[in-house]
């Protein structure tokens, strides 16, 4: 063989696999945590191992549409994973735990869905006593129907209710105003001289007296980033996936009625007096930190905080009652 | 303008003998080949930031397009990795010549293949899949895979690049387009040819192989089958292989009178308007038609783009011919005619591919930082956005495409109508009223 058809054929080779080497090797050397929409797989992986006090580096990024990264009960910005992009983020546990990471973008019908867990291992620095939810110290049955019985013809207002209240020295303590539903309050007042009108004006000011204008803003915040793609901006449950939840059939939206019986159940309507005044913020708290069960509602309680629940539960009680003028 | 014969030169001819140059361009391209196959398959499956997607559907083509073929016709042929491992496996070697014995099966391709109607197919087997080929990753890494082991494939079955002749889908457009190509290669002097012994330069030699693409150089008149291998400038012993500079589509004054290449000249005209419409215009059924591959819509889209490129294109076309009451056959004026429709459907695809590279080529920037998605910034582009360029130029670069190509046709129809002595109008008129069309797609 000739020394150039043998140079020739070792440059081939060399460059062939090269060629072929070169990228297989970056490809096994890259760790990259893929984001899809979750009908396409949602995170991979979806399972991530940390230690306590280590930095934890991950990198991200898009393989389809915008999603965003964030790690539930974190004080952390979400941090925006882009189609093609990589994107960077350290984090670091002071506790052992599983953490849940999530979606933060509304990227598809099941976005939902869209969810990871962080195991983090090692000791406890300070261990905090778990105590149960407020629903479930109070044994409340979240499934069962706790609809008013008697709802008003318009949006109760707080304003016209607080110079009510105050005629009538009628006030609710914070314990109350987490066990109670609006509906079972105006219930307490029938023995006031007030009309049904100004009895659940009196009760929106009361809702309005345990919150705060930062909680509601927060709320206001948190449910339109997490919850007005399904329950509609103005909670109508209307929002922009509403309907392609209903048409995506029993796989997407379901509710038990009975053991094999499945029902399409669409988005609950906050602005439904019946079903809204009926509820307890305890109650809606386990509705929260639960979810659906079987719906298309998911869990929130490994995201959100306690504070950032009731700071929705807050906000949530705006699309029943008039707070401003 | 008189032809000007390139390898009188002796740098270039030099250049053109050797095989070194030639082999240097072959490595890079087949190590880009591998790489954009690998990169389909492993790389970011967001087609705007991965190397198969950006660099073999926006920067190739644009070469390809705007480039190569109208100004060298098949000299991206004489480049293109794909035959090489066949070739090599065939041959036995990458720079000497081929042993006496052939290594592999070396038949010869079945007559009722030697034309380019399985080019056609492949093309169009193509075309029906490019809303999804040109935006997946992994079909185009899958794609192009294929292409590399079928060109293995045939090599080790039959002889010679029966791949590039018969069934690359590129090379059938190529090919057709090539005899508007300013760049041609032919013999000197045909006596020359008709003497030489052995006919090395189809046969072979010691100096080299025989023509790859199954062509004799001594009847050689048109570009469409000639791949510019510089084979035969190689193994003639008697120096009468040339480069030529000439005019453009000198090819196009002697009109084919094969069916193949003119229902090759129809479907790509009819592919330039669909993919115009599908991949630039503003109907958003029929993007998600041409991409959802499998559905009903799809099978829909597959029947109107199938009618439009073998009915509704041909069929006008043959009523125009019908109104010319030649005395020569349809067929014979069908085929010579269509020579016509070679230069409208080249500015076409020019009109076309301007609008789609000038709008992505931002893109090449980007991928080339990062070429696999995984976060690099090679040469710190890899965040440039995404952002049309030139777009001042756009509009009147495709006016004067297609306004160019509308003359263009319009003359070579007069010159192919004077041979078999009927009249142009009808395909001066057909040609106008598909440049309208074009214009409303695209403008």
């Amino acid at each position: 063989m000739k020394r150039s058809e043998l140079l020739s054929r070792i440059i081939v080779t060399v460059a062939i696999v090269g060629a072929i080497g070169a990228p297989l090797y970056f490809w096994s050397r890259t760790p990259l945590i893929h984001a899809r929409m979750a009908e396409n797989g949602g995170w991979s992986p979806d399972v991530i191992q940390a230690e306590v006090g280590q930095p934890l580096h991950l990198r991200f990024t898009s393989d389809d549409v915008v999603h965003g990264f964030a790690v539930g009960q974190m004080d952390m910005p979400s941090v925006d994973v882009l189609p093609g992009k990589v994107a960077d983020i350290s984090l670091t546990f002071d506790e052992p735990g599983i953490y849940t990471f999530y979606c933060t973008r509304w990227c598809g019908l099941n976005h939902w869905r869209m969810r990871g867990t962080i195991e983090v291992a090692g000791a406890s620095t300070s261990p905090k006593p778990v105590s149960p939810p407020l629903y479930v110290s109070l044994n409340l049955d979240i499934d069962a129907p706790h609809d008013a019985l008697f709802i008003p013809d318009g949006k109760p207002s707080a304003v016209n209710g607080q110079s009510l209240a105050m005629s009538s020295s009628i006030s609710l303590s914070q314990e109350d105003y987490f066990t109670q539903s609006p509906y079972q309050v105006f219930d307490e007042l029938k023995g006031t001289s007030l009309t049904d009108e100004q009895r659940w004006d009196a009760v929106a000011y009361l809702w309005q007296s345990n919150t705060t204008p930062e909680s509601l803003a927060n709320g206001k915040q948190l449910y339109a980033q997490n919850c007005a793609a399904c329950h509609g901006e103005n909670g109508a449950g209307d929002g922009v996936f509403a309907n392609d939840l209903n048409e995506a059939g029993e796989a997407s939206m379901q509710t038990m009625t009975g053991a094999h019986d499945m029902v399409m159940q669409t988005p609950v309507d906050f602005t439904d007096p019946t079903r809204m005044l009926g509820a307890s913020p305890a109650l809606l708290q386990g509705k929260i930190l639960r979810g659906g069960m079987g719906t298309g509602m998911p869990m929130w309680g490994v995201i959100f905080t306690e504070e950032q629940i009731w700071d929705l539960i807050a906000y949530i009680y705006s699309f029943q009652f008039e707070y401003t003028k | 303008m008189a032809k000007i014969e390139l390898t009188r030169s002796p740098f270039i001819k030099n250049a053109l003998k050797s095989r070194y140059p030639q082999l240097a361009v072959f490595i890079i391209m087949l190590v880009g080949y591998i790489f954009a196959i690998l990169a389909g398959l492993i790389g970011t499956p967001v087609g705007s930031h991965n190397f198969s997607i950006v660099f073999v559907w926006i920067a190739w083509w644009a070469v390809l397009i705007l480039v190569a073929v109208p100004f060298f016709g098949r000299g991206w042929c004489a480049v293109c990795p794909i035959p090489l491992p066949g070739e090599w496996l065939q041959r036995g070697a990458i720079l000497s010549p081929p042993g006496k014995r052939p290594k592999w099966l070396n038949l010869r391709v079945p007559k009722m293949f030697r034309n380019i109607w399985m080019q056609n197919i492949s093309f169009l087997l193509l075309a029906l899949f490019s809303s999804v080929l040109l935006t997946t990753p992994n079909i185009t890494g899958i794609v192009l895979a294929a292409m590399l082991f079928a060109a293995i494939g045939l090599s080790t079955i039959f002889e010679r690049c029966a791949f590039c002749r018969y069934l690359c889908p590129v090379g059938g457009f190529i090919g057709l387009y090539s005899q508007t190509a300013p760049i041609e290669l032919r013999i000197k002097d045909k006596q020359v040819c008709v003497q030489c012994e052995g006919k090395p330069c189809y046969n072979g030699s010691e100096l080299g192989y025989g023509c790859p693409w199954d062509v004799f150089p001594g009847g050689l008149s048109k570009n469409t089958y000639c791949g510019l291998c510089m084979e035969c400038i190689r193994t003639c012993p008697h120096d009468n292989i040339a480069v030529n500079l000439r005019p453009f589509s000198a090819d196009l004054a002697k009109p084919s009178t094969r069916i193949d290449e003119a229902f090759k000249a129809f479907i790509m005209l009819g592919s330039a308007m669909i993919y115009a419409g599908v991949l630039l215009g503003p109907w958003g059924a029929f993007k998600d038609a041409a991409y959802n591959v499998g559905t009903s819509a799809w099978f829909m889209y597959v029947i109107i783009f199938l009618a439009i490129i073998f009915g509704i294109l041909p069929g006008f076309f043959t009523l125009g011919i019908l109104k010319t009451k030649s005395r020569l056959p349809v067929k014979h004026c069908f085929a010579s005619l269509a020579t016509a429709l070679i230069p409208l459907g080249l500015m076409f695809w020019v009109a076309f591919s301007l609008s789609f590279v000038l709008t992505n080529a931002s893109y090449i920037v980007a991928a080339l930082s990062d070429p696999l998605g995984f976060g690099w910034n090679l040469f710190g582009t890899t965040n440039t956005a995404w952002q049309p360029m030139l777009t001042s130029i756009l509009a009147p670069g495709q006016t004067l495409a297609l306004v160019g190509g509308l003359i263009w046709s319009a003359r070579t129809a007069q010159k192919a109508s004077s041979e078999i002595n009927i009249s142009s109008i009808p395909t001066i008129v057909y040609s106008f009223i598909l440049t309208l069309v074009m214009f409303w797609l695209l403008l």
